[in-house]
Formats: C-alpha cells, sequence, structure tokens
C-alpha cells in the first residue's frame, strides 16, 4: 500500500470497534481496508492477513450478500487482542494449509464460495471454527444496523407500539 | 413499598416462601391479604416496566437466570445450550416478567392422565389427586386475577399480522377452535392495567404492564398489606430443620454474599422445577440424607418441559410477524387425546414470532452457511408458531445435583432430559400439522424448527395421592414435613397440553387459602 494511500486512511474516522475487508481487502501496514478506503479496521496483535480471513470467513460462515463486509468486520474485531493471537494464528494457519492442499495460495485467495465452504465443512467441529462461529451469532446479528437489512425494526415501545403503526396491515390474504 | 413489613430474622411466627413468580410472588400476597405474615426470598433483584428493555439480547442479560446449571441426556439443547437448559428469569416476579401470558385451563382429562391414556411403556403417568370438579373455582379466581381474555366476558385481543396468517391456514385445513387466545394481556383497560398497545417484547417485560406479571401486581399489592417483605438478591442455600423433622427456617446469602438464617413457622419453595428440588436436595441432613422431603426417591424426577418445537413459513409478500403480542394466537383442535394419531395427549399451535437476533440463536443452533441465511435473509417474510404439547413423566428425566457449584460453593442443578417415543410422534405430528397451515396460504418454505432452552419447567416434585408416588400432597404440602410446602410448577403430577402459569397460579391462591386455614386452626 503506498504512502498517499495509507494517510488516506488515517485521515478517514476508523471505525471504533472494528472494520472491514475480508479477501476484498487491501492490506496496509496495521490496516484491514476497504479496496475503495472507505472503511479501514487498525488490528494490533493479529495480522493484517488474519485479519482478513478471519472476515471472510465469517462472511462464508453466514452469508448475507446484502450486508456489507464492514458489519462482518465488526463481528470479528473482538479477536484482535492478545489473548485470541495464539488461538486464531492456529486457525488461520489450518485454514491456509487447507488451502494450500487444494491447490490454492491461500484461503482468502479461493475464488469460489463453494471450495471454502468445503474446508469450513471439514473443520466445523473443531473449537477454533465453533468458536467464531457461536460468537457471530451475536456478533453480526445483535447489531442494530444490520436489522434494517431484514425489515426488522427493533425497540418499538418509545414509538407507542404497533397499535397504530401496522400490527395488522397483513393485506394478501 | 411505604408500607413494606419488615421481620426479625428470628422471627419464627413467619411464613418464608422462595420465589416470587407465579408460584411464589401470589402465594405471597394471597397470604398476606389473609393477614399472614410472610418473608419472600427472592434471588434476583426487582425491576418494573420502567426498567424493562425492547431488546432481546439486553434484556436476557437484565433478566434471565444465567447462573450456571448443566445438562445431560439426548435432548438437543444439551448440546446446543448446555450450559441454560431453561431460558426463565431470576428476578423479583420470576418468569411472569418473561412469560407469553397464555392462559388456559386444563382440559378435564387431564388431570387423569394414567387413567385416560392407560399405562405407557417408559412412561409414569399418574393421576393428580385433584380434577377438574376440584380447580374449577380456583381457576375463576386466577382468570379473575389475571384478567385473562375470553373469560368471564373480556373481549379477545385483536389479531396481529402472524395470527391472521395463522388463522387463515388453520381454517383452510378445517380447523374450528382458533382464537386470539386467553391471554393475561389485556384487551381494555383492567385492575389498573393499560390495554396491550401491540408492541410486541411480550417476553422482555411488557413495559405497559399490560400484561400481568406478579412483579407488578401481587408483589407491592402484598407489601402494601404491612404483612410482606420481600428481600431480593436473597439466593436461599438450605432449608433447616428440628429433631421433630419440622423446617426451622433457612439459610440463605443475603446481597453482600453474608450468610443469614431466617426461623420460619412454614417455608414454601417456590424456585421453579430446577431450583425447587436442587434446594430440598441441597438441604439433605442426617435425618433426611436424601435431601429433605426425599423419602420417595421422587425429588428431582419426573421432570417434564412440554413437547415444544416452533414452525415457521415463508412467505412471497411480508409478514412482519414481530409486530404486536408476542403469542395471542392458538388453535385447540389437536389438544384432545387421541390414540389414533400415534400417540398419547395432545398439543397446542400457538402463534410465536422471535426477534431477528433471537431467531438468529434459535432457528437452527449450530447450523450455517446458506441453507441458514437464506432463510433469515426472509424474515420480513416469516410467520411463527410454537408446539405446546403434554409430555410423558420419565423418572430418568430428572434434576440431580452436579459436580459444578455456584458462587456460593452450592452445587448446582444438573438437568437430565430425553425424549419419549411418545413426544417424538406427538412433535412429528405438530410439525406435520403446522407446516400444513402455512403450505395452505402459499408458504415457499417451511422450517420445522427444535425446541428452545425450555420455558415450560414441570414436576420435579410432584403431587401424589400416596407418599410413594411423589413429593407433595394435593396440597403441595411435602408427604414427609407437614410444614415445608411446595408451591410452583414442580408440583406438576403431569404436564397437560397446555401454558402452566394459570395452574401454577390457581394451585397457589388455593394453597393459600388452605395454608391460612390450617394456621389459624393451629394445625400448622
Amino acid at each position: 500500500m503506498s504512502e498517499a494511500r495509507t494517510k488516506g486512511l488515517t485521515r478517514r474516522a476508523l471505525l471504533s470497534r472494528a472494520v472491514a475487508a475480508g479477501a476484498l481487502a487491501v492490506t496496509g501496514v496495521g490496516f484491514v481496508a476497504a479496496p475503495d478506503a472507505a472503511w479501514a479496521v487498525q488490528v494490533t496483535a493479529i495480522s493484517e492477513h488474519q485479519m482478513a480471513t478471519l472476515l471472510q470467513m465469517a462472511r462464508d460462515i453466514y452469508p448475507h450478500d446484502r450486508i456489507g463486509d464492514r458489519y462482518y468486520a465488526i463481528a470479528v474485531k473482538g479477536y484482535d487482542t492478545p489473548e485470541s493471537a495464539a488461538m486464531v494464528a492456529e486457525g488461520i494457519a489450518a485454514l491456509d494449509a487447507a488451502a494450500q492442499a487444494a491447490g490454492h495460495a491461500d484461503y482468502v485467495s479461493m475464488g469460489w464460495e463453494a471450495d471454502r465452504v468445503a474446508i469450513l465443512r471439514d473443520m466445523q467441529d473443531g473449537a477454533f471454527f465453533q468458536t467464531v462461529r457461536g460468537g457471530l451469532v451475536t456478533g453480526l446479528y445483535n447489531q442494530k444496523e444490520v436489522w434494517p437489512i431484514f425489515g426488522y425494526e427493533g425497540e418499538s415501545f418509545s414509538q407507542g407500539g404497533y397499535i397504530d403503526r401496522g400490527f395488522d396491515d397483513i393485506d394478501w390474504l | 413499598m411505604a408500607n413494606a413489613a419488615k421481620f426479625e430474622l428470628t422471627d419464627d411466627s413467619v411464613v418464608v416462601i422462595i420465589g416470587t413468580g407465579a408460584g411464589g410472588g401470589v402465594l405471597a400476597n394471597e397470604l398476606a391479604q389473609k393477614g399472614v405474615k410472610v418473608v419472600a426470598l427472592e434471588a434476583g433483584g426487582r425491576y418494573l416496566p420502567e426498567d424493562y428493555v425492547n431488546d432481546e439480547w439486553d434484556s436476557f442479560g437484565q433478566l434471565a437466570w444465567t447462573d450456571p446449571r448443566t445438562t445431560s441426556g439426548d435432548w438437543r439443547v444439551a448440546k446446543d445450550f448446555g450450559g441454560l437448559p431453561a431460558w426463565i428469569v431470576k428476578a423479583v416476579g420470576g418468569t411472569t416478567t418473561h412469560w407469553a401470558g397464555a392462559s388456559i385451563r386444563f382440559q378435564d382429562h387431564e388431570w387423569k392422565a394414567l387413567t385416560t391414556y392407560g399405562a405407557v411403556e417408559g412412561a409414569n403417568l399418574l393421576d393428580w389427586p385433584i380434577d377438574a370438579a376440584e380447580m374449577a373455582p380456583w381457576y375463576d379466581l386466577a382468570e379473575a386475577k389475571l384478567g385473562v381474555t375470553l373469560t368471564e366476558g373480556r373481549e379477545g385481543l385483536p389479531g396481529n399480522n402472524n395470527y391472521k396468517v395463522f388463522e387463515a391456514g388453520a381454517k383452510a385445513l378445517g380447523y374450528t377452535e382458533v382464537h386470539t387466545g386467553r391471554m393475561a394481556i389485556n384487551s381494555a383497560d383492567y385492575d389498573d392495567r393499560p390495554a396491550c398497545q401491540q408492541t410486541g417484547f411480550c417476553f422482555q417485560g411488557c413495559k405497559w404492564g399490560a400484561k400481568w406479571s406478579s412483579a407488578y401486581t401481587d408483589i407491592p399489592r402484598g407489601e402494601a398489606t404491612g404483612n410482606l417483605e420481600v428481600r431480593d438478591h436473597a439466593h436461599v442455600a438450605r432449608i433447616l430443620h428440628n429433631d421433630a423433622g419440622r423446617v426451622t427456617g433457612v439459610e440463605y446469602f443475603d446481597r453482600d454474599g453474608n450468610l443469614q438464617f431466617q426461623a420460619a413457622r412454614i417455608v414454601a419453595v417456590a424456585g421453579n422445577s430446577f431450583e425447587s428440588p436442587r434446594l430440598l436436595l441441597n438441604s439433605a441432613s442426617d435425618m433426611f440424607p436424601d435431601g429433605l422431603a426425599n423419602s420417595s426417591g421422587h425429588v428431582g424426577r419426573n421432570y417434564m418441559r412440554h413437547t415444544t418445537g416452533s414452525v415457521y413459513g415463508i412467505f412471497e409478500k411480508p409478514v412482519r410477524m414481530w409486530r404486536g403480542t408476542t403469542m395471542a394466537g392458538i388453535m385447540q383442535d389437536e389438544s384432545r387425546h387421541d390414540p389414533a394419531r400415534g400417540f398419547v395427549g395432545g398439543y397446542e399451535l400457538e402463534t410465536l414470532a422471535l426477534g431477528l437476533p433471537f431467531m438468529a440463536a434459535f432457528l437452527d443452533p449450530g447450523s450455517w452457511g446458506r441453507e441458514f441465511t437464506s432463510a433469515l435473509d426472509q424474515y420480513e417474510y416469516m410467520a411463527g408458531m410454537w408446539i405446546v404439547g403434554e409430555d410423558m413423566p420419565q423418572e430418568t428425566n430428572r434434576v440431580t445435583l452436579s459436580d459444578t457449584v455456584d458462587r456460593f460453593g452450592l452445587r448446582v442443578a444438573n438437568v437430565n432430559f430425553s425424549d419419549h417415543p411418545n413426544d417424538v410422534a406427538m412433535r412429528n405430528h405438530a410439525y406435520e400439522r403446522g407446516q400444513a397451515m402455512y403450505r395452505a396460504m402459499g408458504a415457499t418454505r417451511t422450517l420445522p424448527t427444535p425446541p428452545y432452552p425450555s420455558t415450560h419447567n414441570l414436576g420435579t416434585n410432584r403431587m401424589s395421592e400416596r407418599p410413594e408416588d411423589g413429593v407433595v400432597n394435593k396440597w403441595g404440602q411435602t408427604h414427609d414435613i407437614p410444614n415445608l410446602f411446595v408451591s410452583d410448577g414442580s408440583q406438576f403430577t403431569t404436564g397437560a397440553a397446555e401454558n402452566p402459569t394459570l395452574t401454577i397460579v390457581a394451585l397457589a391462591i388455593r394453597q393459600a387459602d388452605h395454608i391460612a386455614r390450617e394456621m389459624a386452626s393451629g394445625t400448622l
């Protein structure tokens, strides 16, 4: 990544809890960023490659094509800690080894989701996979920002409930 | 709480009640109204409607019992939620903060399951020592207390989107007993509680107070008599007894973690079907080496959780099932006993909606990939229903003491559960019927969803005519110790097909009447 590009990233407000990008990510020194540099996540305890791989893995576990990478990045950002670093290193190394055994450079460079999923299926009973998957259940789906993508409206008491806002407005029966 | 009583730890004239939910909370108020002095000990904190939050995980963190428990058996909950066998509440008001509000009486024959169904291999069926006629007046009082809709001339709740799909599907299959339910949720202002505002989030505590909960009805009313003291953050460790085999009071850890002893004339246990047997077992002594009230060996046995499961349907057009009352819809045609279906007992189908976060957690726990996410992507187009049917009591489905201990060093409950073949047959029948209802309305995909962590926790201190068959008699009084009562769903001899809260409340009102009468006569 160029010096200018890195500066460009730093001028932007980095997402406080996490960041972005997975297989699509551009990796810089200490950052994983979106290709258009619209957002970025800084990594400290794990490598850019590991963060990018975690993000792709998260997307492959719970793929929602209308949910942007930044939400998945938020969901896995919590693994960028000294406590998690060894688990992440071991888990990502296993993913990459499996990818290499299948003739690819590494996990994130595998082009087809089905090929990556086949690798995940082989390791789905392991602790690393289960930790990441389990964490995503709340880490991804409990982000209020993704709820509208599913149509879910969240809190309603402050708006008086739905008694005057369509609790019985179904019109196709 | 201006008039709330304050009793001395040494006051051995009080009735000590452990737990403040549908059983304990009601018993506390009913006794207080009759002039009986009561100390209610509640492990959780005190939360009121202004404290409840319209957010599934935040509310779970606020209200749910998340102290350690362990699990075993072949039920899927043990694999997916091994430390969380039940989704129930640790707070003043207990699970009446979380419950859906469905309030239906047992069918007459369900009080006599053994007689009606006959012996079922592998099951431990027994008739209740009480019957429908005995319970009818107590049900009347319970329905009035809770303000149950579609009883006593009260209007039903209006049907929401989820109900409308459910009703149309049921009627398309020829079902006739379909309505918005007998619900302890006001359809009009009643008893100082407002009408339902169709907010959703019934499971997270009703912020309007439109749903009945002992937290903001029976508890404060009992306190207002000056006869009830509720101590929250009071975790009971043991029930003690004297050489005559009578209980004398309870040891509990107070909010500061200090061990206290509260003397008692009578002790009533109402901690739910896990904590109540756990407490009796943890109270073992030289005189009662197998635990209190356990001469029969039945304490902890015959745990029931209802045969449950959910069915979700995905449609071409939006449903938005989360809008409005969470469970105001029921189809009762399958609740009859009809062995021609391949199982004994019956089941109800009831509308149910989860929010997006809980749908992600419970739709198919452990599942991942596009089979899972393509369903969740259609969340806005989903309708949902819940199965609640009678499950078979089995001696080996039981609560025992785990080797795991809680923060006080007390052994926690291990919950062992495996389905009986009758449970499996019933669930499969219900899955098929529920999916047929949605397909009749044009569902493009249906999802037979596995049972959630239990919300209906029954048995484990069951009621029996003969002391050798159970733990308590027809008053909820333990067979072994006359001044020790059980006041929650753990008394249930069998589970019936109905949501249990109304029956727990009716039993508590009846038990209060009995205890007050016996105290007045000097028998207790």
